[in-house]
């Protein structure tokens, strides 16, 4: 009996230790999410999807940075996930117990951790340097690495959790491997993979470092990605930045627009991942 | 070359033309079950190793047409191994290897020569747990079929009809098709299997444990399919369960530690075993 008793106290204290520490979190987010919306409700507004970013003093809105920063992202998102799918496939399937497979693995973890503001010096030198200007190229080219090492990790992992008995029962059906990898194990992940595009996609949306070095920014509504390009993290910056109150408002108005959209795609992230777990 | 293919367009047994084949008597096996429509599967000289650990020890054995074969003994005997290096299943995983033969369609299916995937269309499988593909009923069993014939809709419904009457699951599932294969219960996804490999037509199913992940009823409807399918197609089974190896099984081939210690007729495993091994077996004194 005295086991038992001690055994609930503990239980008691983790139980109680566990919940104040998600309460710790939780109180920093909400407190970040109010403030964003104290700040920022009151500046959106219908011009703000309509008008581009204007000059200080004069009336504008954030048009050609909501519509650049979408075009930014499904660009790194096109040339980084097909990439990561295809890496992560390889190393489910194919590279398990390679040396090659053990190598990328490892590169990829690095990639993965590696500070955003590197990547966007590297894409400065590699695009950039090369080209002469700032493009909105060179922005999607740094979103995708940034992509990349995520979608290699969780497609890995999900076609991982694909249990070998049903590529064994292809198998023994007489499929080929790659029938087997398509038809059978992609449809199996098929959530899980589109779950870490999505929060690749959320992770980019919100990415302000590399864009300085790359797509730089453009004040006046633009699609050409050869040129600087706008978008809202930078807007955000250099708004929030500068002295001018109508810019101060609509980068609050920006953040609290990213911010939500972000939260937005996580959860659908996670519904669809949890829909297809139950 | 001939492929294992060529055995399958006459379902008479293939005669053994391979005289090669040195049949000498293993240590420890004392008859060689009678032939009653012929081996349909030799098998000499038979090691398995994974990694350096060494699983089978040169079984020699026959697999007789259209006859069950079962295989018994404790567990990590080899049956299940025996099994999967019969269609090349275990190469799917590196470090793994057969040596010997096991000759099949007048060819021994070890040679790295042979299409293994064409292998595997003519030697089913079906495992202990039930694998349904994460597709409908109908998808599940004409995934297998398309690999290698191309039919047309009428004909792959026809066949999806006859696959799940011969694994005595079509009145239960006939009006939920196109529902998940992985929403219908054990015993019928377990069914579902055994249909899906009945479907592509092979020559020799390889039942995995079939029954031991199920319930009694399912377990019985299993061992009357079994019985059934018998009619049409060569079939090993392995088993921990003794009184279902008596009850399906023509011929039995118990197993220890890697090495065949008897196989013969069922009847006569299960009352006059020859080996001292083979009897305490059955009646539970070891293993």
């Amino acid at each position: 009996m005295n086991l038992y008793a001690r055994r609930r106290v503990v239980n008691w204290v983790c139980l109680t230790l566990s919940i104040l520490a998600t309460l710790f979190g939780l109180f920093w987010l909400f407190w970040l999410l109010w403030t964003l919306f104290r700040n920022g409700v009151q500046w959106i507004r219908p011009q703000l999807f309509v008008e581009s970013t204007p000059p200080p003093g004069a009336n504008g809105g954030l048009a050609n940075a909501i519509v650049g920063s979408v075009i930014l992202t499904i660009v790194g998102v096109g040339i980084g996930a097909p990439a990561g799918i295809l890496a992560g496939t390889y190393l489910a399937e194919f590279g398990r117990t390679s040396r090659l497979g053990w190598i990328v693995r490892f590169v990829n973890d690095i990639l993965l951790s590696a500070p955003s503001i590197i990547i966007g010096v590297f894409v400065y030198g590699l695009i950039v340097l090369r080209v002469g200007h700032f493009s909105g190229w060179a922005g999607a080219v740094a979103l995708a690495l940034i992509v990349l090492p995520v979608v290699v990790r969780t497609t890995e992992n999900m076609m991982r959790l694909v249990p070998d008995s049903l590529r064994e029962a292809a198998a023994a059906l007489g499929a080929p491997s790659w029938k087997i990898t398509i038809v059978i194990v992609y449809r199996s992940a098929l959530p899980g993979i589109m779950t870490g595009v999505l929060l690749a996609m959320a992770r980019i949306s919100g990415e302000t470092a590399p864009l300085l070095f790359t797509a730089l920014n453009n004040q006046f509504w633009s699609t050409d990605m050869s040129r600087p390009f706008p978008n809202l993290p930078v807007v955000i910056f250099q708004f929030a930045m500068s002295p001018y109150e109508d810019w101060q408002h609509l980068a609050w108005a920006g953040a609290l627009l990213i911010t939500f959209t972000i939260l937005i795609i996580n959860i659908v992230a996670r519904t669809i991942l949890r829909r297809t777990k139950s | 070359m001939e492929s294992p293919e060529a055995s399958s367009t006459s379902s008479e047994p293939s005669t053994p033309m391979h005289c090669e084949v040195p049949l000498r008597p293993a240590a420890g096996v004392p008859a060689r079950a009678a032939p009653a429509g012929g081996p349909k599967v030799e098998i000499r000289g038979l090691s398995f190793f994974y990694g350096k650990h060494q699983a089978l020890h040169d079984i020699d054995l026959d697999i007789q047409d259209r006859q069950i074969t079962a295989f018994i003994g404790p567990s990590g005997c080899g049956k299940s191994t025996l099994l999967r290096a019969l269609n090349r299943i275990y190469e799917l995983y590196p470090g793994q290897r057969a040596t010997g033969k096991i000759m099949f369609g007048g060819r021994n299916l070890l040679e790295r020569a042979g299409d293994v995937n064409r292998l595997r269309s003519k030697v089913g499988m079906v495992f202990q747990r039930p694998t349904p593909f994460p597709m409908s009923v109908q998808d599940n069993i004409s995934f297998g079929v398309q690999l290698y014939e191309r039919l047309s809709r009428p004909d792959m419904e026809a066949r999806v009809q006859w696959a799940l009457e011969k694994a005595a699951l079509w009145d239960e599932v006939k009006d939920k098709l196109r529902q998940d294969g992985t929403a219908l219960s054990g015993g019928q996804q377990q069914r579902l299997c055994i249909a899906r490999a009945v479907a592509v037509k092979p020559d020799i199913l390889l039942l995995d444990e079939p029954a031991s992940a199920l319930d009694p009823i399912s377990t019985q409807k299993i061992e009357q399919l079994i019985t059934e399918l018998k009619k049409d197609y060569t079939i090993a089974i392995v088993t921990h369960n003794m009184q279902q190896a008596a009850r399906v099984s023509n011929y039995t081939a118990f197993m220890y530690l890697g090495h065949l210690v008897e196989f013969g007729d069922t009847k006569k495993m299960f009352t006059k075993p020859a080996q001292q091994q083979t009897e305490e077996y059955i009646t539970g004194r070891f293993g």
